[in-house]
């Protein structure tokens, strides 16, 4: 446990202190690049905006990861037991994928003008669902037709083969997606609290610091993103465990 | 009477480059309570015969009958298993093999299923790892677990699928005893699907030589060795011969008649 803890602390501390060495060495000023010891200072002075912006970021977050889990499993649903769906669906998808989500930033801010906290959401959705669907899909086409018939020779129904075998199956496979979608969707609500003119969040503190060139107050942002990054991990890992633990082996 | 009549089948696969024929006219009859062993070359639609008994698909033409019913649809009273043991990871050992009984019996009082799983758990030797996941299991060991769960709910028919295919001769071996002992306490009529003549020949009460695809009925031979058989009778003239025959048969099925070797 000490270990497991210990470690990963030592790692991130010793990224600091390269850091602050890197910026010592170079003498750079804190108007260039910022080093480590002025955060705590940043933090000290705007806690309160950090707070309400850390809040703001997280739950629209996560409101939009929820969305794209639903939607993404249903559209991963529907390409994984119909042929023709998935031959319809997967190029629009991957197409859809590969567009730059900052380009649509203007698009759906002008479509739903104002709405600032729905646009978020919107862009964390849009930006993360594809994995989602994409493992969802392939996890259901690709289970073997034994693992059916064991069922289906009983005379069971699609729903009960579905619930007893398809879905727990196919967990892993879920969790896997979502850990990626976790980090896109996080990626999706800053690039609208960024990009959008008064927006909210950790990205609007961002963006304000980069306005007043204010940089200890940037990179304090930056961190503090990376640390809710992680908190967010951390929590599909624990459902992970929780939901689908057995698939992970013990080392050998 | 026989339990399992196979009249006319005949079936082709659609594929791109047109119809594929897979079974041509075939017939078999499997009386109640025995085993066939269903042997042929590779690829001759001996996985597909296993899916029209069990009702998962209905042939083109002709009839496949069980206990007096034509088949038309799954139904209850069959069990499977394959080569791969399709346990499900995320269970137990127990609840792997109560599985058919939450689809066929929900009723029943967990007790009692329990009771029941258990009962066969022991019967195989896999006493002391109801808790285990599969993963912890070998390759043996799961196939034991899988034959548990193929006819914990009591099924007429077990139609197996290659299922000792992936397994080290040895642990073969001893799969076939425990397959004889099953079969001594349940019973079940069996359908068996498999490469290995030596196997066909252990178990079987009859073995069915298919002809390569499509596979047409092309040797019925009967097994005239005693139930209670042990390895040993493999080494027996009555059983070499049986297997020289069924060798010859196969090359015959493979189109090379007459072989050299």
């Amino acid at each position: 446990m000490l270990r497991r803890i210990g470690v990963p602390v030592l790692a991130i501390l010793a990224f600091l202190a390269l850091w602050e060495a890197l910026v010592w060495w170079n003498g750079w000023p804190n108007y260039v690049m910022a080093s480590p010891s002025d955060l705590p200072a940043a933090y000290g002075r705007f806690w309160e905006l950090f707070l309400l912006g850390g809040w703001q970021t997280l739950w629209r977050t996560v409101a939009g990861l929820a969305i794209a889990v639903v939607v993404g499993t249903l559209l991963g649903m529907v390409m994984g037991f119909s042929r023709v769906a998935r031959d319809a669906l997967y190029p629009l998808l991957v197409g859809f994928n590969a567009v730059p989500k900052a380009t649509l930033v203007p698009v759906v801010s002008l479509l739903f003008i104002g709405q600032h906290d729905f646009n978020t959401v919107l862009m964390a959705f849009l930006i993360s669902f594809f994995p989602i669907a994409v493992s969802v899909g392939i996890g259901l086409s690709t289970l073997e037709p034994e693992y059916r018939d064991i069922l289906r020779a009983l005379g069971a129904s699609r729903v009960t083969i579905f619930r007893k075998i398809a879905l727990p199956k196919t967990l892993p496979e879920f969790f896997g997606a979502l850990k990626v979608a976790v980090t896109l969707a996080f990626i999706g609500t800053n690039l609208v609290e960024i990009v959008s003119p008064h927006g909210k969040g950790l990205g609007a503190l961002f963006q304000s610091g980069a306005t007043n060139g204010d940089y200890p107050l940037m990179f304090a942002v930056l961190i503090a993103l990376a640390a809710l990054g992680i908190v967010l991990y951390y929590a599909v890992v624990t459902l992970e465990r929780t939901f689908a633990g057995w698939a992970e082996r013990e080392a050998t | 009477m026989n339990l399992i009549d196979i009249k006319g089948v005949t079936h082709a696969y659609r594929t791109p480059s047109g119809p594929l024929p897979v079974l041509d006219n075939l017939e078999i009859g499997v009386p109640e309570g025995t085993f066939a062993a269903v042997v042929g070359p590779s690829g001759c639609g001996k996985s597909t015969l296993t899916r029209l008994i069990a009702g998962l698909m209905t042939p083109d033409r002709g009839e496949v009958w069980l206990h007096g019913e034509r088949v038309r649809s799954p139904r209850k009273t069959v069990g499977m298993a394959f080569q791969n043991p399709v346990l499900l990871e995320w269970r137990t050992i127990l609840d792997n093999v109560l599985l058919p009984l939450e689809i066929v019996a929900p009723r029943m009082p967990r007790a009692q299923r329990v009771t029941r799983a258990e009962e066969l758990l022991a019967l195989v030797g896999l006493s002391g790892f109801e808790g285990k996941k599969p993963s912890e299991l070998s390759g043996g060991m799961r196939q034991r677990a899988s034959l548990c769960r193929a006819i914990v709910h009591k099924p007429e028919v077990l139609i197996m699928d290659e299922p000792f295919g992936a397994l080290d001769n040895f642990t073969r071996e001893d799969l076939w005893q425990t397959m004889r002992d099953l079969r001594a306490k349940e019973p079940f009529t069996c359908v068996l699907i498999t490469h290995d003549l030596r196997e066909s020949v252990f178990l079987g009460d009859q073995v069915i030589v298919l002809s390569g695809r499509p596979a047409r009925t092309q040797r019925v031979l009967r097994v005239d060795l005693p139930a209670d058989r042990t390895i040993d009778v493999l080494y027996t003239p009555a059983a070499v011969e049986m297997l020289h025959t069924l060798r010859d048969e196969i090359r015959i099925a493979q189109g090379r008649a007459g072989g050299a070797h």
